[in-house]
């Protein structure tokens, strides 16, 4: 069984909760409150090598492990369904095929952490995604998985589910805090950091859906197995995968961590489209460099990933072919960035509509050798910005100087885009 | 002035909340609901129930995408114009829309039934180019076929 999250037959709806006991649902919870500690779970998560499957990559066990254990007052666990990073749609397709194991990571999460208030954080947009949410944990409260003194243990667990409005920065882990609590949304100054001084002040920990769902399987199978799941030696577990753009088939797969890059998408994508041949891609969500043919057979997993220049991010997988101008490209992904910068620090909202205009100028054909220098400079500079958005929205413009300089440079001796502007439609 | 049922259904809703600023979201997106969008009145209101300054919900306001502090028609159509959607041909489904509805985006149409909007990422970036017309999520979307979910959602609403 290599399929943990969509190991349930992919229907066009939602799996049901009876569908999901069945299946052994909830049993992963029925025995760690019956046989294992808190602290037995948690190692177990720290044990499977699980890396945080929200862009970051951070082991989430470890991430667990900074919740001091004697702080007074209540601790929070929020799962992160923000997902607005272009490019990337798998959680939303987790949510409406399997509500459940989510319901079930979350609450082995809580009860490995001493969290008896948790909150779901689901973006709008994603209204049948909290729907089944709100079913779901509905249902999980009448079995008895839910509320007190869950499978007759001395456990108590309430989850809520918190609908937002629409805003990419409530993705940042301390945006969202501030978010949830009612307060704008710019990102804090770490430390303290979240796992100390979180929401309300409290020790909180933000683990993304992809990364809570894999817990029942950890617990249920153990570390050793999870582990064994991955294509690469290093790697553990599988990843959901979200392919777009211009491959035959684009779709969301679970796949083995690790699995090579073109085998995504030659095997499981059917390719690329009649008439279309592989220019480039972006490997992980809008925030990372560009992989070109010569990335092929790079393993999707974090450190390979890291390894080839890019990152493995959300494995939101943007397909491009041989129509695309890849200043163009570069070009809406910045505009994305600086629409959706928080305004809170000066580089990001002054920087990001500068690299905007100059990439504008170079696509229109009225771009300057110099203006290169200046791209490259700020691809520097934006790393002192406040937070992660600002750097991410400079990795596809380091990718474009770094693998399509000659795309830059021909726009600008050309004095015009020597590709089609924008993709086949 | 809301209805006493919705003022009830908000009163509620703050006080169960954590601390009440907790349900500036749902406040305001329900007001938002029954006024069309989130008129100054509404702001006001707002700050009441949640025992806030009208300023300091203002700030959360036009913090995001989908609260509406300028009148929008009955519907809201959002395009998406990130980048798995532009490498699909969001762009000409955009121009489509403009041309279809005689507006511009960002306009509303003369009998306030529809508003255009581009917008960030809508989480379908599979089977781009996507729209979201009220709350429903739509792609991939062919110029023919969003007229027909214009023409459908004009005859429903
Ligand atoms: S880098 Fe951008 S998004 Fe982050 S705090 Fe600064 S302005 Fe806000």
């Amino acid at each position: 069984m290599s399929q943990i999250l969509f190991r349930h037959d992919r229907l066009d709806r939602a799996v049901t909760f009876a569908e999901y006991r069945a299946q052994g649902g909830f049993r992963a919870l029925e025995t760690a409150l019956a046989d294992l500690s808190p602290d037995a779970v948690q190692q177990a998560v720290i044990d499977s090598g699980l890396r945080g499957r929200g862009g970051a990559g951070f082991p989430t066990g470890k991430k667990w492990s900074f919740v001091p254990r004697n702080l007074p007052g209540p601790r929070y666990l929020i799962c992160n369904c923000d997902e607005m990073e272009p490019g990337t749609y798998k959680d939303r397709v987790l949510l409406e095929h399997n509500p459940h194991l989510l319901v079930e990571g979350m609450a082995l999460a809580c009860y490995a952490l001493g969290v008896e208030h948790a909150f779901i954080f689901i973006r709008r947009g994603y209204e049948l995604a909290a729907l089944n949410l709100k079913s779901s944990i509905a249902e999980a409260h009448k079995a008895g998985f839910l509320g007190a003194n869950i499978c007759g243990s001395t456990f108590n667990l309430d989850l809520d589910v918190h609908q937002s409005a629409g805003r990419y920065i409530c993705g940042e882990e301390t945006a969202l805090m501030n978010a949830l609590e009612g307060i704008r949304a710019n990102p804090r100054s770490k430390p303290p950091f979240p796992a100390v001084k979180g929401l309300w002040g409290q020790p909180t920990v933000v683990n993304n859906v992809e990364t809570l769902a894999n817990i029942p399987a950890i617990v249920a199978h153990g570390p050793d197995w999870f582990k064994a799941l991955a294509a690469t030696p290093e790697g553990a577990g599988t990843k959901l995968f979200c392919v777009s753009g211009h491959v035959q088939r684009p779709l969301c797969l679970e796949l083995p961590i690790g699995t090579p890059l073109g085998e995504i998408i030659d095997s499981h994508c059917g390719g690329m489209r009649p008439g279309s041949t592989f220019k480039a891609c972006i490997p992980g969500g809008a925030s990372t460099p560009y992989f070109t043919r010569d990335h092929w057979t790079v393993p999707m997993d974090f450190d390979p990933v890291a390894k080839a220049g890019s990152r493995l991010g959300t494995g939101g997988i943007v397909v491009f072919d041989q129509t695309t101008c890849m200043v163009a490209a570069t070009l809406n992904l910045v505009r994305f960035f600086a629409r959706e910068s928080c305004g809170w620090c000066t580089p990001c909202r002054e920087g990001l509509p500068f690299v905007r205009h100059i990439l504008e100028r170079i696509e229109a054909g009225r771009g300057d050798m110099a203006d290169i220098e200046v791209l490259r400079e700020h691809v520097a500079k934006l790393n002192y910005a406040f937070c992660a958005l600002a750097p991410g929205a400079m990795g596809p413009v380091e990718g474009l100087l770094r693998l399509f300089e000659d795309e830059v440079r021909e726009h600008i001796t050309r004095g015009k885009c020597p590709v089609r502007l924008t993709a086949k439609g | 002035m809301i209805p006493t049922h919705l003022r009830q259904q908000l009163e509620q809703r703050v006080a169960q909340a954590i601390t009440p600023r907790e349900a500036a979201v749902d406040v305001m997106k329900e007001l938002q609901r029954h006024y069309g969008w989130l008129t100054d009145e509404a702001v006001a209101e707002a700050a009441a129930l949640l025992g806030l300054s009208p300023l300091q919900v203002e700030e959360l306001a036009t913090f995001y995408e989908m609260i509406y502090r300028r009148p929008v028609g009955r519907t809201v159509i959002h395009v998406c114009d990130s980048i798995s959607c532009w490498a699909m041909g969001g762009e000409t489904l955009l121009r489509h829309l403009e041309h279809l509805l005689g507006i511009e985006a960002g306009g509303t149409t003369a009998d306030d039934a529809f508003t255009l909007l581009p917008c960030s990422c809508l989480g379908n970036c599979g089977t781009g180019p996507s729209l979201m017309i009220g709350d429903r999520l739509f792609g991939p979307v062919s110029p023919e076929q969003a007229a027909a979910i214009v023409a459908d959602h004009r005859e429903a609403g």
